[in-house]
């Protein structure tokens, strides 16, 4: 026999926010009910390896503002997001820069890549 | 030890315009005031009436200095550039008991020498002012009555005063008095000594603590009576009258009434507080507005608001000197016995900022009655230049001022329109607005439906920029009051989680 | 570019519903589209979201903020769309006659055929929630604060109690502790979550944030800075549970607590508003009751999803576009009377000439000064000579009366104005 467990997720894939009913065995994940096939993928990823996309800025020179907004390419390994915040925080990056271009690759060795979120123009003045 | 002829203690609209009016005689005037900014008591947080002055009773020295100063408001409007308007108030009665106490008024006004007062029927008080209560029997117009911007007032005598010599000291707190034997040769202050042959206590506040400092009065007393006050969106209702309900025997009443910017104010009540620093708003007092202004205007809804602020009464319990007259909260103007060299006043609170002109000339009647000789300048310039305020101009002159320079092209405030060439005026003025609340309350800027949402990322940047500091170290009012903490990639503090 | 006097469609605010009518309307015919935008440079309030939520209907993809605005942004400017930058409109009137004013431009005064607005919204204040206490630095709506935290570069604090548990208050509880700050706690007065249950979980549970249901903060203490907020629970009828005051320590109350339409310039144009909405009233072309006016975007009311905004905005720029190209062609169709020699003045003012077609066009005149003599009384086009009577004289007292004949059409047609002038035979 094994230990059935139903875990309660809200899944966070899109705005409907619904609540997904998990039965799983330890790690594994038996059974889904509520939620989209989506739904499904996530709940079994986030109790085993749950990920998050993150925006966050990076300082640049040379353009019309002090920082940057950029965002993770994939959604990032939650534990490793503070070390990120980290990494992100120590970056700096020179105008001009184009929207996805990538700021940091394969961030922490995770094999996901810190975009920019926009274009920053060098300023001529 | 730097010496003057007169040290004015206080900077709020008694003390400033006590300051202006004596600059015009060849003393040296010196005005100091305890926080980093003129105005910051009572003179910038009241109702902004300058009143007819049938309210205060015959015989005392509120009614004297009211009616007294009120027929000066238009010709100071005029030399120092203040925003100030003739309006003409109203005393509505609500149900036909309260029309007695009208006559009375009226009767008491008389007495005061107050010019032109006269009753007015229900019907024409509705004509007057279509949002009034149905209920309401009558009113009594006074014609004099006026309202004003009471900042205003008080920089541009500060500034006046400072045009024609007088030396301005803030954040210079009054410590104590030198004395020689019976002689006050000069005042001790958190910035060091300085002499003098006269002191004005104008204190507000803390005059009672002053004047107790020279062994004066030491009966008298101050009480912080909080008066809380609430400004309606212009856009959601529009009031253009002073609406005074009929008194009590406390206080005037929570009025309505129109303000210079086009809003409504609604306001004040009335507490007593043991703290003289308490200036919160309490969760009581605005269900007390409400219903005293409904009372007067029902249409009135309180999500309209879009300021709330509170102000502090220097209530004093100086018994009127008049013979024959029963008023335990009179004002105090007059030179004490007990002391040389003391120009002493206390309880300054309404009608405090109608009475200053007179005040201050009657500060110059005294001294000249203990025998100072005091000689006009010749030089005495009564005209404090005035700035320009962008959102008056039409649309020509507006282009005309960019054209001449170009930062008054670019809006900082977007509610009330204030400029960036406005902000730089004041920050760079005769007496520099070098917080966040200065500019506000020199600009107006900041007090719009959105309170700052918009601007104040952009003040902080600017106010970093021309004082040449740090953004992290521009305040809101002061040391203490930083807006900002750090910026958002440092380093070594969010590592420190 | 220097600013012409003119504009098929003024869009004011560059923010996702300005881009989207601006890029529309030139699809839809308008020849010149301008953007008015206050801040330095295009997109809005999409500049200070960098978090993801954006395009997923539009773009099929969810992506952060300022990436949603830079599509539009470059499609803008590659459709020739000029974009007036750091200046504010300070003044519209209900025809359309708009002024702007800026450091670089000084004050313009441009007519646009058609205007769009599009100002979005301002945050509600603490005033208009009247929270008592005391008036300290660190008392900031979560969008002021966003813009300091993300795009100025600066945090306005170290420890922070959020009001409001809509979006905008549980991004910003997420961001702040990304940057290193601590949030206490998340007070709602409602008893539930107004914001995205997702935005709960990724911003509040993630990180450990409580939220308190039916709660609020009852007073602020502190003098100069924030010291510490007093919360409080509260009933259905949002009255305080007495004895549930608890005074929580922070430098930082963040007010989420609702978004209100920025229609002041709305109303100087004499758009009506919807009281409920606080937007402006409009018809399914999203054409206010200003003819000529159009709205789109959060300044009609809030709208839960950008790409909605985008919709709306298409909406509103055909529309712009094509009452720009029928005001363009009344136009075209206007032809000025000028008053040549000798006349005063002349009635109509201008004709429309394809009012030609159908049949004459009378036109009544006075003269300046008395002729007693024979004279012609002539309508050219400056050039050539269209039409001409004979008068035995002209005064001043008796009106001439004057017939452009249908058969002219085609002359008057070519021409830019037509001129009536009295002169002797």
């Amino acid at each position: 026999m094994y230990m059935e467990e139903i875990t309660k997720l809200i899944c966070i894939t899109c705005p409907k926010g619904c609540t997904l009913e998990v039965q799983r065995d330890g790690d594994t994940v038996l059974k889904v009910e509520q939620g989209c096939k989506r739904g499904h993928e996530y709940a079994r990823r986030e109790l085993v390896d749950p990920r998050r996309m993150i925006s966050s800025t990076v300082k640049i020179t040379g353009g019309e503002h002090p920082l940057l907004p950029v965002y993770t390419a994939d959604a990032f390994p939650k534990p490793r997001i503070p070390d990120l915040m980290t990494a992100l925080r120590k970056l700096g990056v020179k105008a001009p820069i184009r929207m996805n271009q990538v700021v940091l690759a394969d961030a922490l060795g995770t094999g996901i890549n810190i975009l920019a979120s926009r274009d920053m123009p060098k300023l001529s003045r | 030890m730097d010496s003057y002829d007169v040290i004015i203690i206080g900077g709020g609209v008694v003390g400033c315009m006590t300051a202006r009016t004596l600059s015009r005689y060849t003393l040296r005037v010196l005005l100091i005031d305890q926080e980093a900014d003129i105005g910051m008591g009572a003179s910038s947080a009241n109702s902004a009436i300058v009143h007819a002055g049938y309210d205060p009773l015959p015989g005392t020295l509120k009614a004297k200095m009211n009616v007294a100063a009120n027929p000066l408001w238009d010709a100071l409007a005029g030399e120092l550039n203040f925003p100030f308007e003739r309006r003409g108030d109203y005393v509505v009665a609500v149900g036909p008991g309260e029309l007695a106490r009208l006559d009375k008024l009226l009767e008491q006004g008389k007495a005061n020498g107050v010019p032109g007062m006269h009753t007015i029927s229900a019907d024409e008080m509705r004509h007057r002012e279509p949002n009034i209560t149905p209920d309401t029997s009558g009113a009594l117009w006074a014609p004099t009555g006026g309202i004003c911007d009471p900042f205003a007032v008080t920089i541009a005598a500060a500034e006046n005063a400072l045009q024609n010599g007088v030396t301005l000291k803030l954040d210079t707190a009054f410590t104590g008095f030198i004395i020689e034997g019976k002689k006050i040769t000069g005042i001790h202050t958190s910035h060091g000594d300085f002499g003098c042959r006269w002191v004005v206590n104008a204190a507000g506040m803390y005059a009672d603590e002053v004047m107790h400092q020279a062994g004066v009065r030491p009966e008298f007393q101050i009480t912080a009576r909080r008066g809380e006050y609430a400004i309606l969106d212009r856009a959601e209702i529009t009031i253009s009258n002073v609406l005074f309900p009929v008194p009590s025997n406390i206080s005037k009443g929570i009025l309505v009434t129109a303000t210079l910017h086009g809003n409504t104010l609604v306001g004040p009540n009335a507490e007593n507080l043991p703290d003289k620093e308490e200036h919160s708003v309490s969760p009581g007092g605005m269900a007390e507005l409400w219903e005293g202004a409904k009372r007067l205007i029902p249409s009135l809804q309180p999500r309209h608001t879009i300021a709330v602020f509170a102000g502090l009464r220097a209530s004093g319990n100086a018994a009127c000197a008049t013979p024959g007259v029963d008023y335990g909260h009179d004002f105090v103007i007059e030179i004490p016995r007990e002391v040389e060299g003391l120009v002493n006043l206390g309880g300054i609170e309404s009608p405090g900022l109608t009475a200053a002109p007179a005040i201050a000339l009657r500060v110059v009647e005294l001294l000249k009655d203990a025998g100072e000789k005091l000689t006009e300048k010749h030089d005495f310039q009564p005209i404090r230049p005035a700035r320009p305020i962008f959102r008056h101009l039409t649309h020509d002159e507006q282009a005309s001022l960019i054209r001449r320079d170009s930062r008054y092209g670019r809006v900082v405030c977007r509610c009330e329109l204030v400029t960036e060439g406005e902000i730089m005026a004041e920050i760079h003025g005769p007496i520099p607005a070098t917080t966040y609340d200065a500019i506000k309350r020199r600009t107006w800027l900041g007090t719009g439906r959105c309170l700052g949402g918009f601007d104040m990322p952009r003040v902080v940047d600017i106010l970093s920029r021309e004082l040449k500091i740090p953004p992290e170290t521009v305040t809101k009012k002061g040391p203490g009051s930083e807006f900002l903490i750090r910026s958002t990639k440092d380093v070594e503090v969010a590592d420190a989680h | 570019m220097p600013i012409k006097e003119k504009y098929d469609v003024v869009v004011i605010g560059s923010g996702p519903g300005g881009l989207a009518a601006a890029i529309e309307a030139k699809k839809n015919g308008a020849e010149d589209v301008l953007i008015i935008e206050r801040d330095v440079e295009p997109g809005g309030i999409l500049l200070q979201c960098i978090h993801s939520g954006f395009g997923l209907e539009v773009f099929g993809k969810d992506m952060p903020g300022p990436a949603y605005a830079q599509h539009f942004i470059s499609d803008a400017l590659t459709a020739g769309i000029e974009l007036l930058l750091d200046t504010m409109v300070i003044d519209i009137t209900p025809g359309r006659r708009i002024f702007a004013c800026g450091k670089h431009g000084g004050l313009i005064d441009i007519q646009a055929r058609a205007l769009v607005l599009s100002m979005g919204c301002r945050e509600r204040t603490r005033a208009q929630i009247r929270l008592p206490g005391t008036r300290p630095a660190g008392v900031y709506t979560a969008g002021t604060a966003q813009r300091w935290v993300n795009v100025e570069g600066y945090m306005p604090g170290r420890n922070f109690v959020i009001l409001g548990s809509g979006d905008i208050g549980m991004i910003m509880a997420r961001r702040l502790t990304l940057e290193g700050a601590k949030v206490e706690q998340v007070l709602e007065v409602m008893p539930y979550l107004t914001g995205l249950t997702r935005n709960y979980v990724q911003c509040l549970m993630d990180f450990g944030i409580p939220l308190h249901l039916s709660h609020t903060v009852n007073r602020i203490i502190g003098n100069k800075r924030v010291e510490a907020i007093e919360s409080i629970q509260v009933d259905e009828r949002w009255q305080p549970v007495p004895g549930t005051a608890q005074v929580v320590p922070c430098d930082t109350l963040l007010l989420s607590v609702g978004l209100i339409p920025e229609n002041e310039l709305s109303r100087k144009a004499g758009v009506k508003i919807d009281p409920i909405t606080a937007g402006p009233w409009v018809d399914d072309g999203f054409e206010t009751n200003v003819p000529g006016i159009f709205a789109a975007g959060n300044v009609v009311h809030v709208y839960d999803l950008v790409d909605w905004v985008t919709e709306a905005g298409y909406a509103a720029g055909r529309s712009a576009a094509q009452f720009a190209l029928r005001e363009r062609e009344k136009e075209r169709r206007h032809i000025p009377m000028i008053a040549g020699l000798n006349v005063r003045y002349i009635v109509p003012q201008a004709i429309d000439k394809e009012n030609l077609k159908e049949g004459d066009i009378r036109l009544q005149l006075r003269v300046t000064q008395p002729l007693e003599k024979l004279v012609w009384i002539e309508i050219s086009d400056g050039e050539n000579s269209i039409t001409r009577k004979r008068a035995p004289y002209a005064r001043p007292g008796e009106i001439i009366t004057l017939t452009i004949p249908q058969r002219a059409y085609d002359q008057v047609a070519k021409a830019g104005q037509l001129r009536v002038d009295v002169t002797k035979r």
